[in-house]
Order: structure tokens, then C-alpha cells, then sequence
């Protein structure tokens, strides 16, 4: 039997295939203008597999989740992220989830989610916001992260996205350097995120899963922030497409 | 339906706009409550209610009108009806819980108010509420400073009375709490032209503590295990308790409750297997469903409510004992004042009542609700939230509106919930 745990995000779409005593398989694709086709796209990859879709017990989580019509259940993704991300760190701890359109506090305890904060309504604090200010400055995300590396950040201090795009356009019309914009942006996404997770109580271990995951310098700029060491995650991306898979499996017992 | 409009003509309203208002509500009531399955059959009274609401009750109203009656529009269960039916009034609840009306009352109020003051300016102001508009005064209350300013706003369009309910719980603030309830009582008389005796106010007392006792045995029989009735289903009831005719009501709740004993002895479960949720927090106007059609489509049931459309309304009784009238006001005032409503400071009660209802009514979790833009409800969240901890209940906060456009970011975060809830 394959678990394949399938997460439709705003952003990308992750597929974890995870077979008895092997290692799981990561994969992503962007999520496109349309989840259905999105996962049409992953469905034939899987009935590829051997066995086909029958040997496959899959779950759907994200956004996108209703959209796999193929899955035998769907589980949110602040579930599916806490059972992956606690099976990827391998200890108790809180999770710091970045997606594409929000940011999630998952306090995790023996693989469950005990508790859990999503940001509310608003792209301050996530990928989008990084993504805006990336267009605005003519910069790829990964460029944008290079530049703010040698930068010393300018206050971005607005709690909204397009109000904060008209203070990164005024630094611009003053000529200011572009690496002191690009980490004032990094440095502003980070004290969002701060801001939001310090509502609730943090674990000894705080890791990041989702789009940033992998981004050690993210992670600096929000352990200064939050005053403790925040554990970048190389494939914290696939945590909520990992955790779905190993529901899929947990509940295949 | 002919009738409806020729009435609703007569009453001066916005015809063209308020039959968009009529166009949206056999699909909403559809959607949220013919949806669910397993309902109780003597739900049909209520849901006759809702299918005609701005048709049958207004119709009456016009009736008790045209014989010289005098209606008195209210807002908030502060408000004691007790006073206003002894002056031979009606007392009707001016609903606020569509997004319908809401641009209306943005024209006259800054976009940082809540979506329930904004409703109801905009349901008077755009003439789309036959209730606002039978209304002869309408009778506010100083609950929040976003209501008593916009109070002043609809005052220069409607006889307007505002009740200074005192902020704090101290025995003087209860003896000022009847010198108000003493106003509104003249105010009553003076509109209406009748006396009340110490006779009619023990007499319409027990009218009310009757509905309440309805309201508080419905309430009881979703303590069962197995629920017989949903939480939407008994929204609906409590929203319409603020404007049905209160004998009447209380009559209908209880054949319901009727049917409902029957339903608990033959072991009925309209939920099997669903998580138990208390939902606290801030006011659910008529059509506001929002959370519970989110909450009892994601796998819970909401047992209890703590809010004005809940247990705020109905808890605790008036004393029957009081002969004078200075009594009887006195009885009335303290049975108001034991509302805990987040205007008040201290309001420990709250916390407790929060945590005894939980208990009370076996739940698994509770939902904490606030209306964006409620600031002493949302500052107010954050020790309830505390104290549940404490007291190991868990407990999801939400904010949000009237609109639909968060309903699915908020329907992840209750799904979420409720799994961590297994």
C-alpha cells in the first residue's frame, strides 16, 4: 500500500508518497489558477505508481483540499503540518508555518496539534507579502533574500501589504539602497510573525515549515526576534503533505 | 404576498431594495437550516416565522397600530419588555444581522465600527426593516460607545430613548439601574396613555418569566448526551425571541420542548458522533447564522450559547414577591443587572458563567465569537481565554463579520479545532 498525503496550497502543491520501510518522496508543482486540474496532474502521477490509485490511501490537506475528489479523507493542514513537522524535528515543538496567504502558531505535543493561531485575514507576515515587495523591487524571492543578507534594514512599519508597498515606494524615492529595503522587508515579516507567535506559549524547540522553511537567514531574523533559536526545516515545505500521508497510514491501521 | 407588498408600501419603505433583501432568503434558509437533516417537526412554527419575517409579525403590528397600540423597537437584552407590555406596548427587537445593510450604515459611520451598529443604521436609514419602521420609539441602551453615538445619529430620524445602563455591578449602580427602568416605565405610560398598576406589572412579570423558563427548558434538554435538536435550530428560536408576541412564543417553545422530551427518551441524536461546542462571546442578530452553519457542518454540534442569543437572554428570573411597584422595579432591575455583558467592569461573572456552562452542558470545546470591531468583547477574549486554560477547557478564538468572505478560512480553523478536539 502507498500513503500519499496531498497538500493544495495557495501557492504550490506538495505530494508526499510514502511506501512501506522506504524513505518518503517529496514532490511539488505549482497550484495554477485551478486546484482540480492541480490535482488531476498529481492523480496521474500516482496511477503511475504500481497499483495504480487503488493501492494508494490518500488524504488531502490546504487550501485546495476539497479539490482532490480522488482522496479518502481530507484533514486541514494545521493538522497535517503539526504531525509532519513533529515527524520531521522528531521531538515536541512549535511549529511556525509560513504559507503563501497565512502563518500559523502550531503547538505540538506527541505528534497531535494541541493548540494552533493563524493570522487573520490579512497577507501581512506571509510568502505574499515577501512576494509583493519582491515584484516591487524588480527582485526574484531568492535575489530578494541575498540582498537583504548584506542590508541593514529599514522600518517597514505598516500591518498592511499595500500600505507597506507605499512605504518600500518612498524608500525607493529617496534612493535608498536597495539590500537596506530588501532586509527591512525580511526584517518586517519577521516581526509580524513574532508578533503573532508570542500570543501563545513557545516550546524549547521552534521550528519553521512551509515556503521559508529551508531559509537559514529567515531563520536568524526570527530567532533574534523571538529571542530563542528557530530551527530552519530543508523540506519543512512538504510538512503538511508528510503529516496527510502519515494520517493516511495511521488511519490505514 | 400581495398584501406584504401593499404593507410594506404603506409602511414607506425602499420596495425595490428591500425585495433584494427578499430575494436572498428562501436560498439562505435553504442552505442553513432545510439542509440539515433530522430536524424536530415542531421546528415548523419557526421556520414559518423566518419564511414570512418581514410579512406576519409586522402585519400584527400594523393591526395593534391602527387600534392605537404603541410599539417600542429595542436593541439589547438589557432592555426588560416587562415594563413596556404592562403599559399595554409591544416591545420588538430591531434586528441587525445582515451584511444587507450594512453599506447603509457605513454612509453615516467610520469603517471601525462594528457590523451590528452599522446594520442598524443602515436598516432604518435605506427604509428596509418593516420593524424599524413600526416602530413608535425606539429604546437604546449605553452598552458600548459605538451604539450610544450612533444613537444620536438615529435620533434625528426616530423618537429616540436611551437607557444609562451603569458599567459597574456596585449597589448604587443597581439602585440607578431601577431609577432607569422607573423612566422608561413613564416613558411608557406617557406614550401609550395607559397607567400601570402594581397589578399589571406582577401580572406581565410572570409573562416574561415565562418565556424565559421556555427558553431555559429548551436549553436544559441539549445537556443530553445525544442532541435533540441543533444549534442552528435553537438560534433561530432565540432570535426569535426578541420580536415574537412573548405568550404566543412561549407557547410554541414549549410543544417544542414537548416533542424534544420525546426525542431525548427515544434516544434521538441529530449530531451522532459530533464534538459538543459552547459558543460565547458577542450578539447574533436574525439572519446571523454564520458560525453555526460553519461550526455544525464541520463535524460539531453547538450545545450552548453564551451571548445575548443565548443564555445572557434568558438566565436568572425576575422575583415574583415584590407588591409595590418600587419593589417589583427593584426585582427587575437586579434580575438585569445579572447579565454579564463585557460593557461591564469587573465582569469575573462572565468568566464563570463561561466555565460553569461548559461544564453544565458537557462540552468538548468552546468557540470564542467576537464581532469585528467589539472592542470590549475582543479585549475581554484574552482572560477568557486564560481562564479556560486554567480550568482545562480548550478554546478557539474568532473574529469576523457579516460577509461570506472569510467563511472558508474560518471554516479550516473550526475543522482544525475540532480535530485537535478527537
Amino acid at each position: 500500500m502507498n500513503y500519499i498525503g496531498i497538500d493544495i496550497g495557495s501557492t504550490a502543491s506538495k505530494v508526499c508518497i510514502l511506501k512501506e520501510g522506504e524513505a518518503p518522496m517529496f514532490k511539488v508543482l505549482p497550484t495554477g489558477w485551478n486546484s482540480k486540474i492541480t490535482a488531476g496532474i498529481i492523480r496521474e502521477e500516482l496511477e503511475k505508481l504500481e497499483g495504480g490509485l487503488s493501492a494508494c490511501k490518500t488524504i488531502a490537506t490546504g487550501y485546495g483540499r476539497i479539490s482532490v475528489e480522488y482522496a479518502d479523507s481530507v484533514v486541514t493542514e494545521i493538522t497535517c503540518h503539526g504531525r509532519g513537522g513533529y515527524e520531521m524535528i522528531g521531538r515536541d515543538c512549535t511549529i511556525i508555518d509560513i504559507g503563501g496567504q497565512d502563518t500559523k502558531y502550531i503547538d505540538v505535543k506527541g505528534g497531535r496539534t494541541v493548540d494552533f493561531l493563524m493570522n487573520d485575514k490579512c497577507a501581512a507576515g506571509t510568502g505574499k507579502f515577501i512576494e509583493v515587495m519582491a515584484n516591487r523591487l524588480g527582485l526574484t524571492i531568492d535575489e530578494l533574500f541575498d540582498l537583504a543578507r548584506h542590508g541593514n534594514p529599514l522600518p517597514i512599519s505598516s500591518l498592511c501589504t499595500v500600505f507597506a508597498e507605499s512605504e518600500v515606494i518612498n524608500y525607493m524615492g529617496e534612493g535608498r539602497e536597495r539590500e537596506d529595503i530588501a532586509a527591512g522587508v525580511i526584517d518586517s515579516v519577521a516581526l509580524k510573525v513574532a508578533t503573532l507567535v508570542q500570543r501563545k506559549a513557545l516550546q524549547d524547540t521552534v521550528i519553521v515549515t512551509g515556503g521559508l522553511s529551508g531559509n537559514e537567514f529567515f531563520a536568524s531574523v526570527l530567532s533574534g526576534k523571538l529571542g530563542r533559536t528557530v530551527i530552519p526545516m530543508p523540506d519543512g515545505r512538504y510538512a503538511g503533505a508528510y503529516g496527510a500521508a502519515l494520517i493516511a497510514k495511521e488511519r490505514d491501521r | 404576498m400581495a398584501d406584504n407588498q401593499k404593507m410594506w408600501g404603506d409602511l414607506g419603505m425602499n420596495l425595490e431594495m428591500h425585495d433584494q433583501l427578499c430575494a436572498v432568503l428562501p436560498g439562505a434558509i435553504g442552505d442553513v437550516f432545510m439542509s440539515q437533516e433530522n430536524r424536530p417537526e415542531h421546528m415548523d412554527y419557526f421556520d414559518m416565522v423566518l419564511a414570512d419575517v418581514h410579512g406576519l409579525r409586522p402585519a400584527e403590528l400594523v393591526e395593534f397600530r391602527e387600534k392605537g397600540g404603541k410599539v417600542f423597537g429595542t436593541f439589547c437584552a438589557y432592555v426588560p419588555d416587562e415594563v413596556i407590555i404592562a403599559a399595554g406596548g409591544i416591545a420588538t427587537g430591531l434586528c441587525a444581522g445582515s451584511q444587507f445593510w450594512v453599506p447603509g450604515g457605513e454612509r453615516y459611520l467610520p469603517a471601525n465600527t462594528c457590523p451590528l451598529i452599522k446594520a442598524m443604521l443602515g436598516a432604518r436609514f435605506d427604509r428596509t426593516c418593516p420593524f424599524y419602521r413600526l416602530a413608535d420609539i425606539y429604546i437604546g441602551e449605553t452598552t458600548c460607545d459605538g451604539k450610544k453615538k450612533a444613537y444620536e445619529i438615529l435620533g434625528t430620524d426616530v423618537p429616540m430613548h436611551v437607557m444609562d445602563l451603569p458599567q459597574m455591578k456596585r449597589p448604587k449602580d443597581l439602585k440607578k439601574w431601577a431609577e432607569e427602568i422607573k423612566d422608561l416605565l413613564a416613558i411608557a405610560e406617557d406614550l401609550t396613555g395607559n397607567k400601570v398598576t402594581p397589578e399589571k406589572l406582577a401580572e406581565k412579570i410572570k409573562v416574561i418569566n415565562a418565556k424565559r423558563a421556555a427558553l431555559q427548558r429548551l436549553y436544559d434538554l441539549r445537556k443530553n448526551e445525544k442532541a435533540p435538536i441543533s444549534g442552528t435550530d435553537t438560534l433561530l428560536i432565540s432570535q426569535i425571541a426578541y420580536y415574537d408576541d412573548p405568550e404566543r412564543f412561549t407557547k410554541m417553545v414549549n410543544i417544542l420542548c414537548d416533542e424534544l422530551d420525546q426525542r431525548v427518551a427515544d434516544g434521538v441524536d441529530v449530531a451522532p458522533g459530533a464534538k459538543r461546542i459552547l459558543l460565547s462571546g458577542t450578539p447574533m442578530a436574525i439572519p446571523n447564522w454564520k458560525m453555526h452553519n460553519i461550526v455544525e457542518t464541520s463535524g460539531a454540534v453547538v450545545v450552548c450559547e453564551e451571548t445575548c442569543t443565548g443564555t445572557r437572554y434568558f438566565e436568572n428570573q425576575v422575583d415574583e414577591s415584590g407588591e409595590t411597584l418600587d419593589d417589583m422595579i427593584q426585582n427587575i432591575a437586579d434580575r438585569y443587572m445579572g447579565i454579564n455583558c463585557a460593557c461591564f467592569t469587573p465582569n469575573e461573572g462572565r468568566f464563570d458563567d463561561v466555565i460553569r456552562l461548559a461544564k453544565e452542558y458537557k462540552v468538548d470545546g468552546v468557540i470564542d465569537i467576537n464581532l469585528k470591531f467589539c472592542q470590549t468583547y475582543d479585549i475581554e477574549g484574552y482572560t477568557l481565554e486564560q481562564r479556560l486554560n486554567e480550568a482545562g477547557i480548550k478554546v478557539l478564538g474568532i473574529e469576523t463579520d457579516y460577509t461570506d468572505s472569510d467563511a472558508s478560512q474560518i471554516k479550516t480553523r473550526v475543522e482544525a479545532f475540532v480535530e485537535t478536539l478527537a
